[in-house]
């Protein structure tokens, strides 16, 4: 497993949010979050990155121990977290995003050939390059937050949403732009409202209820299920 | 009113208002950065003063020669600042955050007071005030060379400043951490790197005008109070955290200064009273500053 995550519990100021999450994800598969509001996907990843430290439990990455370590750090080990709601710096332009996004070590020597990748990934964003993030429309912002994900090179990508309040034709170029992510072999962490498209993309999927992981199957399985579905997901 | 006397009370004005945003600019700087005052700016200013005072009475070295150290000496003091203080009271409430770097102002002014007396001292014959006779003039209007000088490293150090912030990898993670420091981190970015280089960088300004001031300023150990207090006015009234609104702000409080007592007759005893007034004007017209951004 490159990512293994186990009997995590995270809280906010004292106040539980996660109590047991544990699943795994494989080096080279797309791997899924699913579960209702307030199920805990947004804190799973944020304890991952490091934004808050675990109360107890573990999380291993390549063997090695994340919990406790900074955030910036645990970049440094090549995982890119895309926040939920884009956070683009919204003073600096599009390409200076792209720019604070190679900020690290790792990252800074292939600075240039990973701009020119995801330049060509997302063209729209190379027409906009020097336009100030926060006047972008939101798929377009949407379309930064990852590409300035991918500047770090990751190996392992958490995508937090990145759908989210987008219009539906931007949407399947999104899902089809994860795709090709994953098939250049890095590693996705998925966390979706839109559960249907994501579980049909995912090859494992983990379904979250109330801070612990339920369940989990293949994607198909966890559509198939119909319990899950009604009980979990409401699809 | 004579034409000359107004022409010469405006370049005056700008020229020390030049001087005035260098010292806001890193005042404004720490503040966009972290949303901390740092109420001990003006002692900044004085000890980088007393820095050039001691460079040429014990060294013998003309506060321009000794201004490298001066400023690096300021770049630390701002680093060990925050290393020392600021980074424990990060999470802090407010108030706390206020008196503990306004205790760090009283504490470097008693210290000042306690080894160095009150008194006035001044530097001996600084190179610049000798230069061309100590003055340029340009047509009627006579300009002292210190002060030319100083304006101009203020503008430099300015330019500097800016290009760095918004053209270097690191001015580009500074701005980074200044929006959002979460989300700075998990791009790699370490923020307490940041605050510490933010606090260097804004000491480091004051470095710079404390080296120029000092070749034609008095210098006490409160000699920093007056410039901390127009400090405060200048980032008020340029914008909170706004660089370009303290470089401007910076310029219109020396204006104001200077040209006000020419132009309305009175004495220039009251020339900060006026500063004052203008800026209380300006903030019920428009409370985020001139160019603030909330
Ligand atoms: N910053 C916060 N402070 C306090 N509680 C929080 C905070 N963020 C989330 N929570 C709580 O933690 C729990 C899990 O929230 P989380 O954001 O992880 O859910 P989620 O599965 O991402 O939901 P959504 O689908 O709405 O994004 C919720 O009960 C939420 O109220
Ligand atoms: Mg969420």
């Amino acid at each position: 497993m490159l990512l293994e995550v186990s009997r995590l519990s995270a809280a906010y100021a004292g106040v539980p949010a996660l109590h047991d999450v544990s699943f795994g994800v494989g080096e080279g598969q797309i791997v899924a979050l699913v579960g209702a509001n307030g199920a805990g996907k947004t804190t799973t990843l944020r304890t991952i990155s490091g934004l808050l430290h675990p109360v107890r439990g573990q999380i291993a990455f390549r063997g090695q121990r994340l919990d406790g370590q900074p955030a910036h750090r645990i970049a440094e080990l090549g995982i890119a977290h895309v926040p939920e709601g884009r956070r683009l710096f919204s003073r600096l332009t599009v390409r200076q995003n792209l720019l604070v996004g190679a900020h690290g070590k790792r990252a800074r020597a292939s600075e240039n050939e990973a701009m020119e990748r995801v330049l060509t990934m997302f063209p729209r964003l190379r027409e906009r390059a020097d336009q100030r993030a926060g006047t972008l429309s939101g798929g377009e912002q949407q379309m930064v937050a990852i590409a300035r994900g991918l500047m770090l090179r990751p190996v392992l990508l958490m995508l937090d949403e990145p759908s989210l309040g987008i219009a539906p034709k931007l949407v399947d170029e999104i899902f089809t732009t994860i795709r090709a992510i994953a098939r250049e072999g890095t590693t996705i962490l998925l966390v979706e409202q839109n559960v249907r498209e994501s579980l049909e993309l995912a090859d494992h999927a983990y379904v979250l209820q109330t801070g612990s992981t339920i369940a989990d199957g293949t994607g198909a399985e966890i559509l198939a299920s119909d319990l899950i579905r009604r009980a979990y997901l409401g699809i | 009113m004579d034409g000359d006397v107004l022409l010469q009370a405006i370049a005056s004005g700008l020229l020390i208002g030049m001087v005035y945003a260098l010292i806001s600019v890193g005042l404004t700087l720490i503040f966009g950065l972290m949303e901390i005052v740092n109420f001990a700016h003006g002692e900044f200013l004085m000890l980088a003063m007393y820095a050039a005072f001691f460079g040429r009475s014990l060294l013998g070295l003309d506060p321009m020669l000794s201004m490298p150290a001066t400023v690096g000496l300021l770049f630390l003091l701002g680093v060990l600042t925050y290393r020392g203080l600021i980074s424990r009271i990060l999470h802090a409430p407010m108030l706390a955050q206020i008196f503990a770097t306004f205790g760090l102002g009283l504490f470097l002014r008693g210290l000042a007071q306690f080894f160095w007396s009150s008194d006035f001292r001044s530097v001996q014959d600084p190179f610049l005030a000798g230069l061309s006779g100590g003055n340029v003039n340009v047509g009627a209007v006579s300009l002292g060379v210190p002060q030319i000088a100083a304006a101009c490293l203020a503008g430099l150090a300015f330019l500097a400043l800016y290009l760095f912030i918004d053209r270097s990898r690191t001015g580009l993670a500074l701005q980074a951490v200044a929006e959002d420091r979460a989300t700075a981190s998990l791009m790699g970015i370490n923020s307490d790197r940041m605050f510490a280089l933010g606090w260097g960088l804004g000491a480091a300004c004051v470095g710079i005008a404390g080296a120029v001031l000092a070749t034609f300023y008095y210098i006490y150990p409160s000699v920093g109070v007056v410039f901390a207090l127009i400090a405060f006015i200048t980032v008020a009234l340029g914008g909170f955290g706004s660089v370009p609104g303290a470089l401007v702000a910076g310029l219109l409080v020396g204006l104001v200064e200077v040209v006000s007592p020419t132009l309305f007759g009175f004495s220039p005893a009251y020339k900060y009273a006026v500063v004052f007034g203008f800026y209380l004007v300006v903030v019920l017209v428009r409370p985020q500053g001139l160019f603030g951004r909330f």
